[in-house]
Parts: structure tokens; C-alpha cells; sequence
């Protein structure tokens, strides 16, 4: 079981990136599964989603998590919400920021001495899409560092799941996504 | 003509996703409705689909839950295919006509999306919509997950539009563990699903003119008891073996095969619980692993229709476990649980000497962690070797502050 937490705020498409993940793996055969915790919350509200992969159907429905791999969307996240909660001693966390990993580190004790990643997604997706939609990526970023799946495998599921998005914003969300892959550290 | 959509084998749908999609496949005539959080998705989706031509039927948008249903009411009087969908205080306003559905052999198909009823208020998933429906006459079927509940809504049609049943169905589906829950579900093509259920036949409806009929009639003391009981007739005698029959020609129609009680490693279970929803599944999983694990013969039984309540299957499939836990997702306010009580009359003039106790859990949305059923398989377990309950009758699981128990 491969699972998955996302820290995002509502608004920034966590959710849509956890079941664009979804749908994207459940491809490939494997089980899939993507949540979110909702509340009545507004946009803005720090929020988190979540995706689990297995190879036989997962039946599991309690949302307590302990991630693999913790996806931090908004940079202000890493300080205001506790995005190392139940830890395992390798998760892995790609954090967008503008900060270099060691900048960040620094910034925020706690990630020391774990496998922590960083890319600007913010930035990526302002200079790409053209508002600060950091979902997708994020996904290239995660592809990148996991090695989940070929660049290419994964963009051409993507355009599937963006299909209903004027054809210039999929274009858009893929050189977001080859951005983030290039450039995540 | 409406348009159709080719899905694929596998779509990763979340359950609100899937019973709008069942919805579409079934060509439902008359959807009334009014949004409200979790079932907002389904009408929502519903009238995309409408309005994007792939819906032939009327789609209205009403001024509350209490004209969702009226309408609902009045267009299946007329004699069309209807559904609706809805959540927590909008299906308590819904309840006055809920009655008026049932008692008028109406059939029509409600997706129910689990939620906690207020105050205080809070969207979150539990039971307490789908308890507040028990004596409302109608038939209430339960998903644990989005397959289930795409599954579920073609049986609903079938079972609540036959003419010896004539009853409206609800398909309770959890909310947000399962209607904002993504996970892969296996389809049907528009066809096959359309066919499953088949074209709507009425039966006295308003609208054949050459029959004229009345609905909605008035009885006092003359006949209101004669109809109630036909109601419960049909309910006790007729619902049952439609619905076997339907699980029946749904598994030979697509290999997923659904039982009007689902037993999980029950066969040499010696500890069980009994549960409704996504829990279920979750409950499964730690049964296995209480197996594997700590060597506890642990089973699970997952309501698959709360209404009619199964009773003799209910009890054959408990007649040989030492100790059970009634999972109870709705606040009792002032009782045992209701599943407790279910249970309890249901086992009372068996052979079985079970130790029954009652967990209430997961109110508001608050999770039922595995480590939770661990905890609870442990007491059962507990409960068996002693022959007798070692731990209160009641207990909340999962609360803060200090353990809270009765009885």
C-alpha cells in the first residue's frame, strides 16, 4: 500500500489532483483511492487530501494516514500545519516553495535530517497556466522523485483527465507538469 | 433521443459520481431535487448530464427538500421513473412526504448521502438520516463503497418498480467516506444497465386517462389500519425475494454478487461485529488481520438491507459466534442503539447465548480508525472467554475526554 498526503489550501486543487492521481494510476491496474477532509471550509482554509494505491482492492476507509510521501502545495503550510503528523522514518515530502531545500530547512527545523524535496510550483503554475494552481505540478514533481511512472505514460493520462479544460490550459498544465519534473530538488 | 457516453471498463468515480451516473443510465423521467451537502454532487451531475443532452427526462429544481419529494411524489402518480437525492436536515424535511411516498405505493428511487443531523450543525458523514427513515416505510439499501453504490441504484429501480412491491427505495451511500471518496468502479454500458432494469411500467397512474384512479386518498378508522397492514404485508413477504432475486440477475449480469446480509469470515467466527457503511470494509480488513495477527476468530456482518430488516437471515448468520458488537454510527439519544436492539430481537428466541454489547462511533464524521476495531474485536474477545459482558452494554468509541458508558 502506497499511500499519500497532500497539504493544500481549498481552492488550489488538491483534491483534483489527488483524483487525477487516482484515475491516472487506476490505469495501470492497480487499486486506487483519493479523499479529502472537508469541513465547511472556505477558500484559503488550510486543508488535506489523500490518495492510496494498492495491488488488491482497497477496503480500508479510516482516514488516519501514516503517508509515504507528504505533497505540500501552499509554502506557508510547511509553518501553520503540522505537515510531518504521522510520520513513518522515510517519508519522503516535496514542498513548493521559492527557497532552496537547505533555505527551507533551516526556515523549519523540523524537516531536518528527512528526505525532503523542494520546487516552486506556485511560481510554475503562474508562469504557465497563468494563476497559481499548483496541483498538477506538483504530480510532476511526485513522478520525478518516485519514479511512479515515464513522463510520457503520465502526460498523455493527464490530457485524458483534463479533457473537459479548453485545449490551450491542457496545454499549459503539461509544460507545468515537464517544468516541475525538470526542476524539483 | 438522448445521447450516450462510453465509459470506460474502470472509471475512478467518487460515489456521488457513480449514483448520478446510474441515474443517467436508468433514464430517470422526473428528477425533482434541492442541493444539499454530500448529495449535492448527484442532482448536480444529474442536470449537467440534462442539460448536455444526454437525459431525456425533466430535471426541477424546487424550493426545499419537502418540494423535492412532492414533486417526486406527484410526477410517480403520474406514472414515471423518478429518483431525487439528498442529505441530513434536507431529508428531515423531506420526512412528512417520505410517509406520503410509502403509503402511497409509489416507487421511487432517493439516494440518501449519510450525514449527521444538527445541531450542531456539521456536514460530516453518520447515520443519523438513514435511522430517522427506519419507520417510514420505505426499503433502505446500504453502500460501503462507490461500486456499491452505482450497483445499488440499478437494484433500487428494479426491486422498488415491480408491481408486487411498489415501494420507494433509498440507497444510503456514506458521506464523504463514499460520495467524495474516489475509487475505481466497474461499469456497465449504457445499454446493459438500461436493460438491467428495463423500460418503466406503470401501474394506476394518473395520467392513463382511460383508468381514472385517485391517490393520496383519505381513511380514517374504516380502512387506515387495512392499508398500513398491506404496506407491511408487502414489505415483510414480497421485498425480500425481489431482492434476492435482483442481487440474483445483477451478479450473472455483471460477476459482483450482493446478499441481503453479507457475511465476512463468519463461517468459523467466534467474535463479530455488525456494522453499516465504508465501515464495514474497514472492518473486514481488521477482521482479517485480528486472524493473521492476534489469533481472534473475527467475522463482520455488514447490513445490506436495513429496511425490510432481515430478521431470520440476521439471526442464522450469528447462530454460532460467542460475543457481538452492534456498531451504532447515529446517536441513540436516550437508548441502546439501534442496530443493538435490531440485534437483540432478533437473536432473542434463538439458541444462541451471544454476549451482545453496543459501540456508538463515529458521530459527525469522526473516524473509525482499524486501530479502534482492534480495540473492539479485543473486548469481544474478552466477552466470549467470560461468557458474559465484560465492559459496559454501551460504549463510545473514539470520543475526547473522559470514557463515556451506560449500562
Amino acid at each position: 500500500m502506497l499511500e499519500i498526503r497532500w497539504h493544500s489550501r481549498a481552492g488550489q486543487g488538491a483534491v483534483t489532483g489527488a483524483k487525477g492521481l487516482a484515475d491516472v494510476v487506476s490505469t495501470t491496474g492497480k487499486h486506487v483511492q483519493a479523499f479529502a477532509f472537508y469541513g465547511s471550509a472556505k477558500r484559503g482554509a488550510a486543508m488535506t487530501a489523500y490518495n492510496r494505491v494498492d495491488d488488491k482492492v482497497i477496503m480500508n476507509h479510516e482516514k488516519f494516514m501514516a503517508p509515504d510521501y507528504v505533497l505540500v502545495i501552499d509554502p506557508a503550510l510547511v509553518y501553520v500545519a503540522d505537515i510531518t503528523a504521522n510520520e513513518k522514518e522515510n517519508t519522503v515530502y516535496i514542498i513548493t516553495t521559492h527557497m532552496s531545500t537547505e533555505e527551507l530547512i533551516a526556515s523549519q527545523p523540523k524537516l531536518s535530517g528527512k528526505k525532503v524535496y523542494t520546487v516552486d510550483c506556485i511560481k510554475i503554475s503562474q508562469e504557465t497556466i497563468g494563476k497559481a494552481i499548483p496541483n498538477t505540478p506538483m504530480l510532476g514533481a511526485l513522478m520525478k522523485v518516485s519514479g511512479m511512472y515515464e513522463m510520457d505514460f503520465f502526460k498523455e493520462n493527464m490530457i485524458r483527465v483534463l479533457k473537459k479544460l479548453p485545449q490551450k490550459i491542457i496545454d499549459a498544465n503539461m509544460i507545468a507538469i515537464q517544468r516541475a519534473y525538470d526542476e524539483v530538488k | 433521443m438522448a445521447d450516450t457516453i462510453e465509459l470506460r471498463d474502470i472509471e475512478v468515480w467518487d460515489g456521488n459520481m457513480a449514483a448520478s451516473q446510474a441515474l443517467r443510465q436508468v433514464q430517470v423521467d422526473v428528477v425533482a431535487a434541492y442541493p444539499i451537502t454530500p448529495s449535492t454532487p448527484i442532482v448536480e451531475g444529474y442536470a449537467g448530464f440534462k442539460a448536455n443532452g444526454y437525459v431525456d427526462g425533466e430535471f426541477v429544481m424546487t424550493e426545499s427538500e419537502h418540494g423535492a419529494m412532492s414533486c417526486c411524489i406527484g410526477a410517480a402518480a403520474a406514472g414515471g421513473r423518478v429518483a431525487t437525492a439528498t442529505s441530513s436536515q434536507g431529508f428531515a424535511l423531506m420526512l412528512e412526504t417520505l410517509y406520503s411516498a410509502s403509503g402511497m405505493r409509489l416507487p421511487i428511487v432517493l439516494n440518501l448521502v449519510n450525514r449527521a443531523i444538527g445541531a450542531p450543525l456539521n456536514v460530516n458523514g453518520d447515520h443519523s438520516d438513514m435511522y430517522m427513515g427506519r419507520d417510514s416505510g420505505w426499503i433502505q439499501f446500504g453502500a460501503y463503497s462507490p461500486q456499491e453504490a452505482y450497483d445499488l441504484n440499478f437494484i433500487a429501480f428494479k426491486v422498488s418498480e415491480d408491481h408486487d412491491v411498489r415501494l420507494p427505495a433509498i440507497v444510503n451511500q456514506d458521506g464523504f467516506m463514499t460520495s467524495h471518496t474516489a475509487q475505481g468502479v466497474h461499469t456497465l454500458s449504457d445499454e446493459v444497465a438500461y436493460n438491467f432494469v428495463g423500460d418503466y411500467k406503470p401501474m394506476n397512474d394518473m395520467l392513463d386517462l382511460d383508468h381514472p384512479v385517485t391517490h393520496g386518498v383519505q381513511t380514517e378508522e374504516d380502512w387506515h389500519f387495512e392499508h398500513k397492514a398491506r404496506q407491511q404485508h408487502a414489505l415483510m413477504t414480497a421485498v425480500l425475494p425481489k431482492i434476492q432475486a435482483a442481487f440474483d440477475d445483477f451478479e450473472k449480469l455483471s460477476g459482483r454478487k450482493y446478499n441481503i446480509v453479507e457475511s465476512y469470515n463468519m463461517d468459523d467466527a467466534e467474535v463479530a461485529v455488525v456494522c453499516m457503511g465504508t465501515s464495514v470494509e474497514t472492518a473486514r480488513e481488521v477482521a482479517e488481520e485480528m486472524r493473521t495477527q492476534h489469533g481472534i476468530k473475527a467475522g463482520v456482518i455488514g447490513i445490506r438491507v436495513f429496511r425490510p430488516w432481515p430478521l431470520e437471515q440476521i439471526a442464522a448468520a450469528l447462530k454460532d459466534v460467542k460475543a457481538i458488537g452492534a456498531l451504532d454510527r447515529s446517536s441513540p439519544h436516550g437508548a441502546m442503539g439501534a442496530l443493538f436492539n435490531e440485534l437483540s430481537g432478533s437473536l432473542f428466541n434463538t439458541e444462541t447465548k451471544a454476549v451482545l454489547t453496543n459501540y456508538i462511533y463515529g458521530l459527525g464524521g469522526r473516524d473509525l480508525t482499524k486501530a479502534h476495531l482492534v480495540g473492539i474485536f479485543t473486548e469481544l474477545k474478552a466477552n466470549a472467554d467470560a461468557l458474559k459482558p465484560t465492559t459496559p452494554l454501551q460504549q463510545y468509541i473514539g470520543l475526547r475526554g473522559p470514557k463515556l458508558s451506560f449500562f
